[in-house]
């Protein structure tokens, strides 16, 4: 069976990377002594799919996590049981028994939600940005991949955007980025817009499919404390 | 005190790895500072992935702060971005526990394991805000401390570093908790005699702290060392501390596991301290006498609880050379067998000894993750072996190896020294013809093994055997290199690693320097020589230039042999190891004459244990089985190819068996 984890990525912990975070999940696993299902071979570990890789220094309340167990468990233990055994600012939001048969969180998200702080940008000047950005045909940037610059078109993933007013001495920004045919970074949207990126938080990651859509794993509830807790 | 956290965090978005420099490891503390507890930050000068793992600086952390008098907290070099970004925001050097600055404590104490990382020392004192030099700092500085291995020659750093503590840390840092603490209270109530002095001189009066501003070293004509006196109420040679029971230190209790990777990113449990092998080319060896082994219990307990704390999935059974623990069967099938592990623990073996018994035991233990096993049989000929008193025999070699290649490791690796004492081209010649035989011997279970040889030059250390030689020149080494290379050219499954000579000359530079070396090293530093044990880093010429306008050169510090009458510059400190032990032991080596390990044969007096009072603590009156040394087997057979081999790996695996099914 296999179970899903949502967790938070919030405070310090955001300079981890996304290696680091599946290391400190294997640990808190070996540890919560959960029957854990292993890989075969002569290098076994145990079986474990992250979803989308979340930028190191970003936040986010929308991380997931699928663990293969060789036994039964009652998920709703997981919550208590994780929070003490991961480092500060890693949080269990929710967990749940998956149903057979569904698809790998990377193959099935479709776009995330991000609340991105714009220091030094006032909102109507973030308003100006977002029509400018919205406005364009296309949307060119140029990455590093393997050693070496490669540049192609954002646009298509830049699903939506909307300024979430005065913030600090900047503002708020809200961005909808899609995850095909590749996962756009708030550090690239910031770069097209050009603005400089403060604090990124991914607050949803979302699965769209015959006009519908939903999270992998909700937790209104526990988003609202979690966001609490972390201003 | 104010945390600089507002200020470090801006520049993490701009460096490699930020969270090297944000703490929250498990098991890390944050302690309360306050008047009454002397504040201590630990410091490893090199970077945190490399640092955090250190043993000796967990230990001490969690020893300083278990007491009510001290806090302690821990930072590590910043990489190169790190550093840029700092000194361009005027961020000082900081803690990663509470981002406290630096010269907020009291002492900076450094973890010194490599001669390459003195420069890095100099510049964190620097980056702290506090005078590089222990001349320039007054009695509102920190004091900067430093231990570990390279403290056993303190001279080359003695301008730098206010005390050295040479030896064992667990003891001596209360020590000078109680004497920083009780100046301190003097200071707060006005006392004009609580001086920076009257602190240095009481701390020179401390077992094991060596204090350099209270000795003062005189040169001859001929520009060498002549003498080193110390100051009126000064003792005149440093001894070493030694803890005599490891059982009463059972330490880390916890571990600091980090939230990014590191190296020897496991569970490390210390099961001895000290060695008796007696392989005279190991400064770690002569050092650290006599052997005290923590008792077996003890080491299960550590193993269990440490795993059970950390969610590690692999314990490291650390020392110097940990098949000679005694009952290491038993200890080891005791975890291994431990229902609570479920079969998915591996525990491994550092420095495994050269024979079929550690083969079978590693066979044993590491049901899993089975990559590859590494030897280190240091010499290519038998006689070179004798001169360094590593006593293996060939036929020790290939039955490790044949026993590693029949039981499913794929990749062996080789560990050898060039540039040895009295070696020939043969002896060089020897290393590839070794891993080459063992190429062979693995095609025999499989078609695609690798053998990797490892080759380094050797640096001759302080209170060694060897402090006498004559390190051989960075063009020799790479001579020796290219004949190794020329030879083992084309060989399929053999793959030849090599130390950059150059390096190996810097090290000899500053392991065996005196203190005229310190003005080397701040050049190096003040020219930009950070990270200089990082190839891409290391640049000879700073050093070649340094060395040249300090009137010093590579012939008369590193290259030249030292007689028996020359003053060594660490002749004033002392690691138990008696002068004529060593030359005795060197003049040995020069007639090839090895000596069996003295764990279980009669004393050769090198003036350890006598010293001390105390013997080697073994658990064991009977030397482990397997082996050529020190377990009675005929060294005259040394230099003989094995027509077949000793032990067979099956018979091994059966005698474990029966061992843990008992």
């Amino acid at each position: 069976m296999k179970i899903r984890i949502r967790f938070a990525k919030l405070g310090r912990v955001r300079w981890t990377s996304h290696r680091d975070v599946a290391r400190m999940w294997e640990r808190a696993l070996r540890r919560a002594r959960l029957p854990l299902a292993y890989t075969e071979g002569f290098s076994p570990r145990p079986k474990l799919s992250f979803g989308l890789a979340l930028p190191t220094g970003c936040e986010s309340s929308a991380e997931y996590l699928d663990v293969a167990l060789s036994e039964m468990v009652e998920p709703a233990d997981l919550t208590a049981t994780f929070s003490s055994l991961l480092p500060d600012g890693v949080d269990v939001l929710a967990a749940q028994v998956l149903p057979a048969g569904m698809g790998s969180l990377q193959e099935e998200v479709t776009s995330c939600r991000w609340e991105i702080d714009v220091p030094q940008l006032g909102p109507d000047a973030l308003t100006e940005a977002i029509a400018r950005v919205l406005g364009a045909e296309t949307l060119s940037v140029t990455r590093e991949r393997k050693g070496r610059p490669v540049t192609d078109d954002m646009r298509p993933s830049v699903l939506a955007l909307s300024s979430a007013g005065p913030l600090g001495t900047g503002s708020g920004l809200v961005a909808e980025l899609g995850t095909r045919p590749r996962g756009v970074r708030p550090s690239e949207l910031a770069q097209v817009m050009g603005v400089e990126l403060g604090r990124a938080r991914r607050t949803n990651q979302w699965i769209e499919r015959d006009g519908s859509r939903w999270e992998p794993l909700a937790t209104p509830a526990a988003d609202a404390a979690v966001w609490e807790r972390a201003s | 005190m104010t945390s600089l956290w507002p200020r470090i965090e801006p520049l993490l978005a701009h460096v490699t790895k930020p969270a090297r420099y944000i703490g929250g490891e498990l098991g890390a503390v944050t302690p309360e500072h306050g008047p009454g507890r002397v504040a201590w930050l630990l410091l490893y000068p090199d970077t945190y992935e490399i640092g955090l793992p250190n043993q000796g600086l967990q230990i001490l952390y969690e020893i300083l702060n278990e007491r009510a008098d001290a806090v302690a907290e821990r930072s590590y070099a910043p990489w190169t971005d790190m550093e840029a970004a700092m000194r361009a925001a005027e961020v000082p050097l900081f803690s990663v526990e509470t981002s406290r600055p630096a010269a907020d404590f009291d002492i900076l104490a450094f973890n010194l394991s490599a001669e390459l990382t003195y420069t890095n020392v100099l510049n964190l004192v620097d980056l702290a805000g506090v005078a590089v030099r222990s001349s320039g700092r007054s009695a509102t500085d920190p004091l900067v401390i430093a231990g570990g291995h390279c403290a056993f020659n303190p001279e080359p750093m003695a301008d730098f570093v206010d005390a050295f503590v040479l030896g064992d840390g667990e003891e001596a840092v209360g020590d000078i908790t109680d004497v920083v603490s009780r100046w301190q209270s003097q200071r707060a109530a006005g006392d004009d005699a609580a001086t920076r002095e009257a602190l240095l001189s009481a701390l020179a009066n401390i077992s094991g702290v060596y204090v350099p501003w209270a000795y003062e070293p005189s040169y001859g004509k001929d520009g060498r060392l002549s003498a080193v006196s110390a100051r009126a109420g000064i003792p005149e040679k440093v001894e070493k501390r030694t803890i005599t029971d490891l059982g009463a230190w059972p330490y880390p209790k916890k571990q600091l596991v980090p939230l990014i990777e590191v190296v020897h990113d496991r569970l490390n449990v210390e099961v001895f301290r000290g060695c008796t092998r007696g392989c005279r080319f190991c400064q770690a060896g002569m050092i650290t006498r006599p052997v005290r082994e923590r008792p077996a219990a003890q080491v299960e307990r550590m193993v269990r609880d440490g795993l059970d704390r950390t969610g590690y999935d692999e314990v490291t059974l650390t020392s110097l050379s940990s098949a000679d623990f005694s009952g290491i069967e038993d200890t080891v099938s005791s975890i291994i067998n431990d229902p609570e592990c479920s079969g998915q623990v591996s525990v491994s073996l550092p420095s495994l000894r050269v024979d079929a018994f550690t083969v079978g035991l590693a066979a044993e233990i590491q049901k899993v993750r089975r990559t590859g096993l590494t030897f280190a049989p240091e010499g290519g000929t038998w006689r070179m072996r004798q001169v360094i008193n590593k006593l293996i025999r060939e036929e020790d070699l290939y039955s490790a190896v044949d026993s590693a290649f029949s039981q499913g490791w794929r990749r062996v690796k080789l560990y050898f020294l060039i540039g040895l004492p009295t070696e020939t081209d043969e002896d060089v010649l020897g290393i590839a013809a070794l891993a080459k035989s063992c190429v062979e011997i693995g095609r025999r279970y499989h078609p695609n093994v690798t053998v990797t040889a490892s080759v380094g030059g050797f640096v001759p250390k302080a209170h060694t055997p060897f402090q006498w030689f004559g390190q051989n020149t960075m063009e020799e080494l790479r001579r020796k290199v290219n004949l190794l290379k020329d030879t083992v050219r084309g060989v399929r499954g053999l793959t030849l690693r090599w130390h950059d000579p150059q390096a190996t000359a810097v090290e000899g530079l500053v392991s065996r320097g005196d203190r005229r070396m310190g003005a080397v090293i701040e050049s190096v530093w003040r020219a930009g020589g950070t990270f200089q044990e990082w190839s891409e880093h290391f640049d000879l010429a700073l050093w070649s230039e340094a060395l040249e306008a300090s009137g010093l050169t590579f012939h008369e510090s590193v290259y030249r042999h030292r007689d028996e009458q020359e003053v060594l510059p660490w002749d004033h400190v002392s690691a138990g190891l008696h002068r004529d032990f060593l030359w005795q032991d060197w003049q040995e080596a020069l007639a090839e004459h090895g000596l069996e390990d003295c764990r279980w044969t009669p004393c050769y007096d090198c003036g350890a244990c006598t010293g001390l009072g105390v013997e080697h603590v073994v658990a064991s009156s009977v030397a482990p089985a397997g082996g050529s040394q020190g377990t009675g087997q005929d060294l005259d057979s040394g230099g003989m190819v094995p027509v077949r081999f000793l032990a067979t790996p099956k018979a091994v695996l059966a005698g474990a068996a029966a061992e843990a099914a008992r």
